[in-house]
């Protein structure tokens, strides 16, 4: 954005010499948008400012999260029902897929896929909205001047009404299933959720600004962010990948695990899915197996303690944040042509 | 001095016509990402200050840069380089209802437009009252603004942008909205805004909201200023601009000390001058002005426009005339302009004149509506100007014999219309 509100005291208090100009006539209430309010419209807008109003947008985000959803789904409940069948569709097919064609053995699998799949629709989803989201609203921004980057955060407000909803619609399920999550690992549900954010709102606040100049960005994003679901351990588990398969059959290639946690998204899905699903491994007894024989042990997530994860959660996090500052940084740079190249 | 409401420092912006634009990765690549484009500059070092209270003109053709310069201001533009300083809250029109979001409703679209403009629900809760009286629309605030019409869509927009409290407006061409008692409420609030010491900033094209408005006013050209004036100077000058003429015979461009020709006082007068204002259509008129001069011109061309209520030009004086060229001797006299029948219907007109050169490299002087006259017509037709009129009645010839009665004097026959009389 290139309007800044700098607020600065000496715009009020600067000397007056009496009998030149007429006098200054504080008109409208005085106030946090009063006459002291000094706004700098320039070339460059420093890091520091953009936060600033950013933060001073925020009832700006409330408004325009608010009308999406309004126009969206005409404040129905069946309106949402709507937003929900995709979600829900999506659920039931990878449910039918791995349970039913490719025969997974794990115990409430429905729970696991619900865990991973409630992280990633948010992700996914407020990143692919946001892409198209400047270019969509160009009557406004061409028109009126705000902080742009307030566009992509609105429909990662959008997304995180949806968000809620799953989570409802998740914990419903779990106390009709009576599966326990672990309360002991719920602590890094908040810490999971704030890296989530974070690491999704520097995403689409980057995406939405380069589709402005490349406007395939939304397809590149799309089959971008299909290869980062599968490469995400939400419909297989990690256990499956590292604990069980490569570690067992390819010890040498155990480095892949550190590739592995490159993903940002990986460690909050997992995190998610252990607080969730509440267990690391599953024992598994196929019918018709000699009595006596003891089950085979299925790992699907690492024995970690709360401290391992949060610590990789920390680490996201710190990334994220320089990932959030380094795209606000991009979206000042490309956002003082929007208004031409709309 | 009192801190300027606006400081423009040498605002620069470039605009890059492409002559050939890729928008997508899959051109750039396909093109090496070369995009061969013109820069254009829409603005260069523009330097202006806007004082607090004052309300001030931004006049230019088309392309001139002076909404670009607006946008700036109002910060939907980011300038190339240079700084713009706004003290107050700013509030802009620059297309009425531009943040409007047509599913929403009338009510939805006034907290979002508040939002926008940075003010907090609770301020808005407080002024929503206002907006929608304002805006004359309590009965259909609830529904959605989509299914407003253009004018009630317009009336929502300004009420908005006003009741918003700005310390600094900026219009752009957007004051004529909605019917004439709207019209009259907004020209009121511009005024109250105006006494209560806030900041207008105008861009116009019409020199009569500028001159009627504005305290001094800016002409621009080429995204370059040429003078920031009181607004009558910046209208001569906008007007010579607009009108092509290379040099402006202004003050100091001509002999030392000002100009060489300069209009005095210009007066109309009418057969019956003595006994009534208005004059009848078809009566003769007389307008004369006062022309001093320092030098002797001998080859100086009067000009005469009039224009009607709706500012538009009804006639302008042929520059090749040669009853239009006159001799100024040093010292200067009395032009005098005579119609000898103004065939005008009711109305007010204003009269502009102008002297010039002949090869239209210099205007020494131009008045624009400097003075007015008016016309009542006493008869029952309307309409702008009153033609020559005859009216005759014949019938069709039908091949009986008898007599053909003729109405109307001076019908002669004519083709097509063959006598059949036996």
């Amino acid at each position: 954005m290139s309007l800044r509100a700098e607020r600065s005291a000496s715009a009020t208090t600067a000397p007056q010499e009496p009998g030149h100009g007429p006098p200054l006539i504080h008109a409208g209430p005085p106030g946090a948008n009063g006459h002291d309010a000094l706004t700098v419209v320039s070339g460059e807008v420093r890091l520091g400012r953009r936060l600033r109003d950013l933060w001073g947008s925020r009832e700006l985000i409330v408004r325009f999260t608010r009308t999406e959803l309004k126009v969206k789904y005409k404040n129905s409940v069946l309106g949402y029902a709507w937003s929900m069948l995709n979600p829900a569709l999506v659920l039931l097919i990878y449910y039918m897929v791995f349970k039913i064609i490719a025969r997974s053995h794990q115990p409430y699998f429905a729970i696991w896929l619900f865990a991973g799949l409630l992280v990633w629709n948010l992700f996914s989803g407020a990143s692919l909205a946001s892409t198209s989201v400047v270019v969509g609203k160009a009557g406004i921004v061409k028109k009126v001047a705000f902080p742009r980057e307030v566009l992509a955060l609105s429909q990662l407000g959008v997304t995180l009404v949806l968000f809620a909803i799953q989570a409802v619609v998740l914990v419903g399920a779990m106390l009709l299933f009576g599966i326990h999550p672990s309360f002991h690992y719920m602590v890094l549900l908040p810490l999971a959720f704030v890296t989530l954010l974070v690491f999704t709102a520097a995403f689409s606040i980057f995406l939405s600004a380069v589709n402005v100049y490349l406007r395939d960005t939304q397809h590149l994003t799309e089959v971008l962010l299909m290869a980062w679901f599968w490469g995400t351990s939400i419909v297989y588990t990690y256990g499956q990948i590292f604990l069980s398969g490569l570690q067992k059959n390819h010890p040498s290639l155990k480095w892949l695990q550190y590739v592995y946690f490159v993903n940002p998204i990986e460690p909050i899905v997992m995190a998610f899915q252990r607080v969730v699903y509440g267990k690391t491994q599953y024992t598994y007894l196929p019918p018709g197996t000699k009595r006596g024989t003891p089950p085979t042990v299925y790992h699907i997530l690492p024995t970690w303690g709360v401290g391992t994860y949060a610590m990789l959660l920390g680490i996201v996090l710190a990334v994220s944040v320089v990932l959030f500052l380094l795209a606000l940084v991009v979206f000042g740079r490309l956002e003082g042509n929007f208004a031409e190249e709309l | 001095m009192p801190l300027a409401a606006i400081e423009v420092r040498d605002i620069s912006k470039q605009f890059r016509l492409y002559s050939e634009k890729h928008t997508s990765l899959k051109e750039r690549v396909l093109h090496g990402g070369r995009m061969p484009f013109t820069p254009f500059w829409a603005l260069r070092d523009v330097t202006v200050d806007i004082n607090q209270g004052e309300t001030f003109g931004i006049l230019g053709r088309n392309g001139c840069g002076k909404s670009t310069l607006l946008k700036c201001v109002a910060g939907i533009l980011k300038p190339t380089s240079g700084e713009i300083r706004v003290r107050g809250k700013l509030a802009a029109m620059l297309e009425l209802g531009a943040g409007f979001q047509p599913e929403l409703s009338g009510r939805d679209n006034i907290f979002l437009n508040g939002a926008l403009l940075g003010l907090p629900q609770s301020e808005m809760e407080r002024r929503f009252d206002d907006i929608v009286a304002f805006a004359e629309l309590e009965d259909f605030i609830d529904n959605q603004v989509k299914f407003y019409s253009s004018g009630m869509y317009v009336r929502l927009g300004f009420a908005v942008a006003i009741n918003v409290e700005p310390d600094v407006l900026l219009v752009d061409e957007v004051l004529a909205v909605g019917d004439a008692a709207f019209q009259r409420k907004c020209l009121d609030h511009v005024k109250k805004f105006q006494r209560e010491g806030r900041t207008i900033v105008v861009v116009s094209h019409a020199t009569d909201v500028i001159r009627q408005n504005c305290e001094r006013a800016m002409v621009m050209n080429h995204g370059q200023t040429i003078t920031v004036d009181e607004p009558g100077e910046a209208i001569r000058v906008y007007l010579a601009d607009l009108l092509g003429v290379g040099t402006v015979a202004g003050p100091g461009s001509g002999e030392p000390g000002g100009n060489v020709l300069a209009i005095g006082t210009v007066r109309t007068e009418h057969e019956a001058s003595g006994s009534r204002v208005h004059l009848y259509p078809g009566e003769s008129l007389t307008v004369t002005a006062e022309l001093d001069s320092l030098a002797a011109v001998p080859n100086a061309l009067a000009t005469i426009a009039i224009y009607d209520d709706a500012n538009e030009l009804v006639f302008a004086s042929d520059p090749d005339d040669p009853a239009c060229a006159v001799e100024v001797p040093e010292g200067g006299g009395i032009v005098r302009f005579f119609f000898p029948e103004v065939p005008l219907l009711d109305g007010t007109y204003t009269v502009s004149v102008g002297v010039r050169s002949p090869t239209e490299t210099a205007i020494y002087d131009w008045k624009d509506q400097v003075t007015q006259f008016e016309v009542a017509n006493p008869g029952r037709s309307t309409g702008r100007v009153r033609l020559p009129l005859d009216v005759s009645f014949r019938l069709r010839s039908t091949g009986l014999t008898g007599e053909v009665p003729v109405v109307g004097t001076d019908f002669g026959p004519a083709a097509g219309w063959e006598e059949t009389v036996p």
